[in-house]
C-alpha cells in the first residue's frame, strides 16, 4: 500500500515538471510534436529507474555519515556526503554512455528516432534532481526508491507529451507576435500547472 | 567582439533565460523569496564565470571525445565548493533547505554546460571569464525581478521586511510554482516587444 500511495503521489503530487520544474530545458525544447517528446519521456523513464536505485545504493553505503561502518569500527564516523554531487553525476554520465551504446549496438532503429536526446539525458536535471531528492527522502530500501523513480519518470513524460500535444494544435492559432513560440509555451506551462495544482494536499 | 559587447550581450540580446532558454530548470523554484534568488544568482554567476575560465584554460589539451566528462567534472567540482561555502557560513546566513538542492542542480544548468560548449572551448580566458560572469548576471537579473514581483505580492515582504500596509491580504496564486513560468511569459512578451529583431516567425 506504501509502494502505490508513493507511486501516485510522485505521479501527481510531486510531478517533477509542475511541482519542482526539473528538466525544463529539455521540456521546452524538444516538445514541438508528439512523436519526439514520447521517445525522449520513455529515456527519462528508463535512466532514472535504472540510475536512481543505484544512487540509493551508493549513498546508503558510500556516502552518508557512518555509512562505511560495514568496513570495519574505524570508519563509522566517516561522512563522505559531500562527495555526492560528483559521483552521482559520474553514475548518471557512465550509464548514459553505456545506455547509449547498448542501443546503438541492438536498436539501430530506436537509436536513430532519438538522436542526439539520448546523450543529452546526461544533463538533465530531472535525473540528478530525482537522485538528490532521494538522498533528502530518505527512503528505507531500494524498492521505495525504484518506485519513486518510476512514478517519477511517468510523471514527467506525461507533462512532455500533453505539452507536445497542445502545442501541435496551437500551431494554428493566431497568438500577438511577441510572444509567438517560446513565450505562449512558458505561460501554458503555467497554466498546466495550474491546473495539477488540484492534486495538491491528497494525502494517500 | 569586444570585451563590452561580450559583457553586455548576455545581460540583454542574448539573455540566457529569456532569449537562449537555458537554465529554466533549476530556477523558477528559488524565486518564492528575494533571499533565495539572490543565493542563486551568485552562485550561478561564481560557477559559470569560473568554469568558463578553467575550461578555456584547458581548452587545447582536453580530447574532443572526453570532453562532456572533464566538464562535469570540473563544473561539479565548483559546485562543491560553492555548496561547501554556503554550509559553512549558514550560522550567520540560514538557508532553506529546498535551496540546498538547486545548489546542486547547477552542475546541470543548461547555462553552465552551455556557455562552456558555445564560447569557453572556442576563446581566450579573459573574454571566456567575462562571458560566463555576464551570463550568470543575466540568468541573475531575470531571477530577480521575479522574485520581486512573488515575494511582494505573495508575502508582501521584500528580503523578508514588511512593505505592503497591514492588512494586506497575500496572494496565494502569486506563491504557486506555475505563476513563475506566467512572469518570466510576461518578461518575454515586454522583450520582444521592445525589441523586434528576436521575435519567432
Amino acid at each position: 500500500m506504501e509502494y502505490v500511495s508513493l507511486f501516485v503521489k510522485s505521479i501527481f503530487v510531486d510531478n517533477m515538471i509542475f511541482a519542482y520544474f526539473l528538466g525544463m530545458c529539455s521540456y521546452l525544447a524538444v516538445s514541438k510534436n508528439v512523436k519526439t517528446a514520447n521517445g525522449l519521456g520513455l529515456a527519462v523513464i528508463f535512466v532514472l529507474l535504472c540510475t536512481l536505485p543505484l544512487n540509493y545504493l551508493l549513498n546508503k553505503y558510500v556516502l552518508q555519515p557512518g555509512a562505511l561502518s560495514w568496513l570495519g569500527g574505524q570508519f563509522a564516523e566517516v561522512d563522505l556526503s559531500f562527495l555526492s554531487f560528483i559521483l552521482f553525476i559520474a553514475v548518471i554520465a557512465a550509464f548514459v554512455q553505456l545506455v547509449e551504446m547498448v542501443v546503438e549496438r541492438y536498436l539501430p532503429s530506436l537509436y536513430s528516432s532519438l538522436g542526439i536526446f539520448l546523450p543529452l539525458i546526461a544533463v538533465n536535471c530531472a535525473i540528478l534532481g530525482g537522485s538528490l531528492f532521494m538522498q533528502q527522502k530518505d527512503f528505507a530500501n531500494v524498492g521505495e526508491s525504484a518506485v519513486y523513480a518510476l512514478g517519477s519518470g511517468i510523471g514527467w513524460y506525461l507533462a512532455i507529451v500533453l505539452l507536445a500535444a497542445i502545442r501541435e494544435k496551437m500551431a494554428y492559432s493566431n497568438v500577438p507576435k511577441p510572444l509567438k513560440g517560446i513565450g505562449i509555451t512558458f505561460i501554458t506551462v503555467g497554466l498546466m500547472g495550474i491546473a495539477f495544482m488540484i492534486f495538491m494536499g491528497i494525502s494517500l | 567582439m569586444t570585451l563590452k559587447e561580450t559583457f553586455l550581450t548576455p545581460l540583454f540580446k542574448g539573455n540566457p533565460i529569456t532569449v537562449l532558454v537555458l537554465g529554466i530548470c533549476s530556477s523558477l523554484a528559488v524565486t518564492v523569496t528575494l533571499k533565495g534568488a539572490l543565493v542563486m544568482a551568485l552562485s550561478v554567476t561564481v560557477v559559470t564565470g569560473l568554469s568558463n575560465l578553467v575550461l578555456s584554460l584547458l581548452r587545447k589539451g582536453i580530447p574532443n571525445r572526453v570532453r562532456i566528462i572533464v566538464q562535469l567534472v570540473v563544473v561539479a567540482l565548483l559546485v562543491i565548493l560553492v555548496d561547501q561555502i554556503l554550509k559553512s557560513i549558514e550560522v550567520t546566513f540560514p538557508i532553506d533547505k529546498q535551496l540546498s538542492v538547486y545548489i546542486g542542480l547547477i552542475i546541470t544548468n543548461c547555462i553552465v554546460m552551455g556557455r562552456i560548449e558555445a564560447f569557453a572551448l572556442g576563446n581566450k580566458p579573459i573574454p571566456s571569464l567575462i562571458d560566463g560572469l555576464a551570463n550568470g548576471l543575466g540568468y541573475g537579473m531575470i531571477l530577480i525581478v521575479v522574485a520581486f514581483f512573488r515575494e511582494l505580492f505573495g508575502s508582501g515582504t521584500l528580503f523578508g521586511l514588511q512593505v505592503m500596509p497591514a492588512g494586506y491580504v497575500t496572494n496565494n496564486l502569486v506563491i504557486l510554482p506555475p505563476f513563475a513560468l506566467i512572469l518570466i511569459g510576461c518578461i518575454i512578451w515586454i522583450h520582444r516587444s521592445a525589441d523586434k529583431s528576436l521575435q519567432e516567425k
